[in-house]
């Protein structure tokens, strides 16, 4: 707003409903409130599919398989958090982790992990996840290439090359401890969801407590200001996409897990997904302000939702109307409460 | 002839405002040679969340007269000049148009009025031609079709009008400098055919040779019997351009209507600030001829832009250079601070040569840049004032990567006390600061990194009086610390006041260089136009 409009006015009357209505987006504005608006629509979520259906809801199973399948997108959400954030955008991530699930299931690659540890099935999904989010980084930053234009061009390309090296056909994982491990459970959470909630939690400490979080906030919010500040908004920028790929890498981990399968197919649509979670958790598409647990809080949601939805057995067609409705709401939503904290 | 009127317009307002809409009433013909009020403003409220930006504002305008608005970055003008342009609607109050209510809902209602603003922040769209920019939301067209060479004519005979037969119409606004948008974005208010023309500091990005443009055009303008409301920070400008002004403290108006060639400036100021300003520049501090030679430039030249340039600048010292806006002054400053590649030359501080292009290499050897546009180069305008000045320093605060956020806090908190950024706090987001606050949070930024070498491009635009003079304080303040500091102003009484040692940069080369004192205002402006006019 205007520079004019920061004025001391100590001798203003203050009526209680203009100080009610101010309280109210204070609560809205401040970090735990700004999260309220999502837990209030993931509890009317569940609530929801407990009417509609009932226990097979409710159950313990169904909680896990809903957290389950959270988890990987959960990850590569997380990654995504930090470069919208930073003023980026990622198509490529879908493609990326169908391309690191390939290459971390062929013969090759299964064959040296049986012969040595089934860790490296994990080291080449993460490897091959960061090498093109490192390539995505490389080519925004000091290419400078459009971002949207760079990502949609490794969107094809990644999964061009799934494709060949998969020769089009699911690949069947066979390797001894990645499977035992993978499914096992602490205290009863499925290893999946732990991994998802240590990412998670990483992610904001990252983002919030490093200097590299700050970096962000700053490249994201004023690229030109962080840059005559002294901050290599190069580096940080290619940086950020690499973080996001080696997120892919280790979704794509998961999903071999999940599914015991390595496939072109995997990771379908994830990019709208996985910014559709961001953007419903609060963080501005147009960079400098990021929340991680609003993403959390927007892939629950997500899930939550398409469980309900299966539960009840409607199309995966009308899963994805209600879905784009509720990015819709969000989204006017957001722009309402950003007008009303008068920024 | 609007002159004359105005020396018989000394009539009541409200008698005025009775009469006019009388004549409304009978022939609404719009003869628009009456010096009654062709804009008044009552009573003006205006309410932000948690701020009064206007408690009370009344002034008005008569056709013909250029109305200075003073008032320090704070006290109301922006917003004011909002309300009046329909970009916000007023709380309280009321705005006669001609004698009429008038309420514009928004910025296009009040266009179609006759009242056009040219803002701070020029809102051109870049990418897009002058002409096109000129009839930008009321292009010419003939059945939804743009008609683009009766826009081209027109954009010409109207950049003819403003004395800038050399901007070409087809160009884009982007590749245009700040001075020449500028005159893009007058003419866009004349293609509207207003009766009312806002200029919210037009001359701050102006040289002196087009500020007198600027004046010539003014002075046609009223000629003609439109009325002008020009803000600005320099008193010369209201004394030359200026037929009343009308002063705003903290969303009131102190005074209204000021004759501007006969009132004082003291009073001026005292209207503004509520206190007695003395001497606008702090005392000089002679140099040690011993101190340490801090930053050294030689040969430094880069692309189209400038060539040969030598400064060194000791420890201590605050050298100045002046220049008109594309002379290279700017450009020669970002190239010191590895913001520009350089082409050849060598940039040393503290006998340690620098990598070219790199700004990281900058800051890390002691340099800091307060960068000309400080809301697009310098901050993080919707980010804590204490992020924005821990941005630079973000590794001390740092252990293994993690920040220290407390420490973050208290050292800004200890800096923005001591410069007195107001209001207070340092979680209060930058963007809600006024110009003069603004400026200090970008400084703390260097100060608190304890730079060698501190870069001050244009430190005082907009930036008002009073907070002005404290910013002079500071860089003195940070020299007597032994800091060595380059000021970048087109304002030559600012240069000459505040630097030790005056460069005076010509079309890319330096053509003179001495101690500020054996050197006036005329003979710099005499250097800096030389061959400039032929």
């Amino acid at each position: 707003m205007s520079e004019d409009t920061v004025v001391t006015a100590p001798d203003r009357p203050a009526t209680e409903k203009n100080d009610a209505r101010r309280g109210i987006s204070a609560l809205l504005g401040s970090a735990a409130g700004r999260n309220t608006g999502l837990v209030v629509a993931l509890v009317l979520l569940c609530l929801a599919g407990v009417v509609t259906a009932g226990d097979r809801f409710a159950d313990l199973d169904n909680v896990l398989t809903i957290l389950r399948l959270a988890a990987v997108i959960g990850v590569v959400s997380v990654g995504m958090t930090f470069v919208i954030t930073g003023g980026g955008i990622d198509l490529s991530v879908g493609a990326i982790v169908a391309l690191s699930s390939v290459w971390a299931t062929t013969l090759a690659t299964q064959g040296i992990a049986n012969s040595t540890h089934w860790i490296v099935v994990v080291f080449t999904a993460l490897a091959v996840g960061g090498a093109c989010g490192l390539v995505n980084g490389v080519l925004i930053a000091y290419g400078r290439v459009v971002a949207f234009i760079a990502t949609l061009a490794s969107l094809a390309a990644a999964r061009g090359l799934a494709e060949i090296i998969s020769n089009r056909r699911t690949q069947i994982l066979d390797v001894r401890g990645f499977t035992a491990f993978f499914d096992a459970s602490v205290l009863g959470v499925p290893v999946l969801v732990v991994i998802f909630a240590v990412v998670a939690a990483a992610g904001w400490v990252l983002l919030n407590r490093t200097t590299f979080g700050r970096r962000t906030f700053a490249v994201g919010g004023n690229p030109e200001a962080a840059r005559l500040a002294g901050i290599d908004v190069r580096r940080h920028t290619a940086l950020l996409y690499t973080l996001l790929g080696l997120c892919c890498g280790l979704a794509a981990v998961m999903l071999i897990a999940r599914t015991t399968t390595g496939s072109a197919t995997h990771g379908g649509l994830y990019e709208l997904d996985a910014i559709a979670a961001v953007v419903i958790g609060g963080t501005l598409l147009s960079g400098g302000r990021g929340t991680i647990a609003g993403t959390v809080f927007g892939v629950l949601i997500f899930t939550t939702l398409s469980n309900v939805f299966t539960l009840n057995n409607l199309s995966i067609s009308a899963q994805a109307v209600a879905k784009g409705a509720i990015i819709v709401v969000a989204v006017l939503l957001q722009q309402r409460l950003a007008r009303r904290s008068g920024t | 002839m609007a002159q004359r009127l105005l020396a018989h317009g000394g009539l009541n307002g409200e008698l005025a405002g009775a009469w006019s809409r009388a004549r409304v009433l009978v022939d609404g013909s719009g003869r628009m040679t009456v010096a009654a009020p062709l804009l008044e403003v009552r009573g003006l409220v205006k309410r932000f969340p948690g701020v009064v930006a206007l408690q009370g504002v009344d002034f008005d305008v008569r056709a013909g007269e250029v109305h200075c608005l003073l008032g320090q970055n704070g006290a109301g003008k922006s917003t004011l000049i909002k309300v009046l342009s329909g970009a916000h609607r007023p709380d309280e109050g009321e705005i006669r148009w001609q004698g009429e209510i008038a309420e514009f809902g928004n910025p296009t209602a009040a266009m179609r009025s006759g009242v056009a603003a040219m803002y701070q922040e020029l809102d051109l769209v870049a990418g897009l031609s002058v002409a096109d920019n000129v009839f930008l939301g009321h292009e010419l067209s003939t059945m939804g079709f743009t008609r683009r060479a009766e826009a081209r004519r027109r954009t010409r005979a109207l950049l003819d009008r403003l004395g800038h037969r050399d901007i070409p119409p087809d160009r884009d606004v982007g590749r245009l400098s700040v001075a020449h948008q500028q005159v893009v974005s007058m003419a866009r208010a004349l293609s509207l055919d207003s009766k009312l023309l806002i200029m919210d500091e037009p001359s701050a990005v102006l040289d002196p040779d087009e500020v007198r443009v600027l004046f010539g055009v003014i002075r046609e303008l009223t000629a003609q019997g439109v009325a002008v409301v020009y803000i600005s920070h320099r008193m010369a400008e209201i004394r030359e351009i200026g037929d009343r002004v009308t002063v705003l403290k903290d969303g009131r108006t102190v005074a209204a209507g000021l004759p501007a060639r006969e009132v004082r400036t003291s009073e001026l100021i005292g209207l503004m600030t509520g206190r007695v300003l003395e001497n606008v520049f702090p005392q000089r501090v002679p140099v040690a001829q011993e101190a340490a030679e801090v930053l050294v430039v030689r040969g430094l030249a880069a692309d189209g832009g400038f060539s040969g340039v030598d400064l060194t600048v000791r420890a201590g010292e605050v050298v100045g250079l002046a220049g008109l806006v594309g002379s290279g002054r700017s450009e020669i400053l970002e190239t010191v601070y590895g913001a520009r590649k350089a082409t050849d030359g060598t940039v040393e501080v503290d006998g340690r040569r620098l990598r070219r292009g790199s700004v990281g290499a900058a800051v890390r050897a002691g340099m800091g840049l307060c960068p000309e546009e400080r809301k697009s180069q310098g901050l993080l305008l919707d980010q804590a004032v204490y992020r924005n000045i821990t941005v630079s320093s973000l590794s001390s605060f740092a252990r293994f990567g993690f920040l220290d956020d407390r420490a973050e806090r208290t050292r800004s908190n200890r800096l923005t006390e001591a410069l007195d950024v107001r209001p207070p706090g340092v979680d209060r987001v930058v963007r809600g600061l006024s110009g003069g606050n603004q400026q200090k949070v970008v400084l703390a930024r260097w100060l608190l990194r304890e730079c060698r070498v501190l870069l001050l491009d244009e430190p005082t635009r907009g930036v008002d009086v009073g907070a002005r003079s404290e910013i002079y304080e500071l860089i003195r303040d940070l020299a007597a610390r032994g800091v060595a500091v380059v000021v970048v102003s087109s304002d030559v009484e600012e240069v000459l006041g505040l630097a030790d040692r005056v460069l005076v940069v010509r079309e890319g080369q330096v053509v003179h260089s001495g101690p500020a004192d054996e050197i006036d205002e005329s003979r710099v402006l005499d250097l800096v136009m030389e061959g400039h006019a032929a």
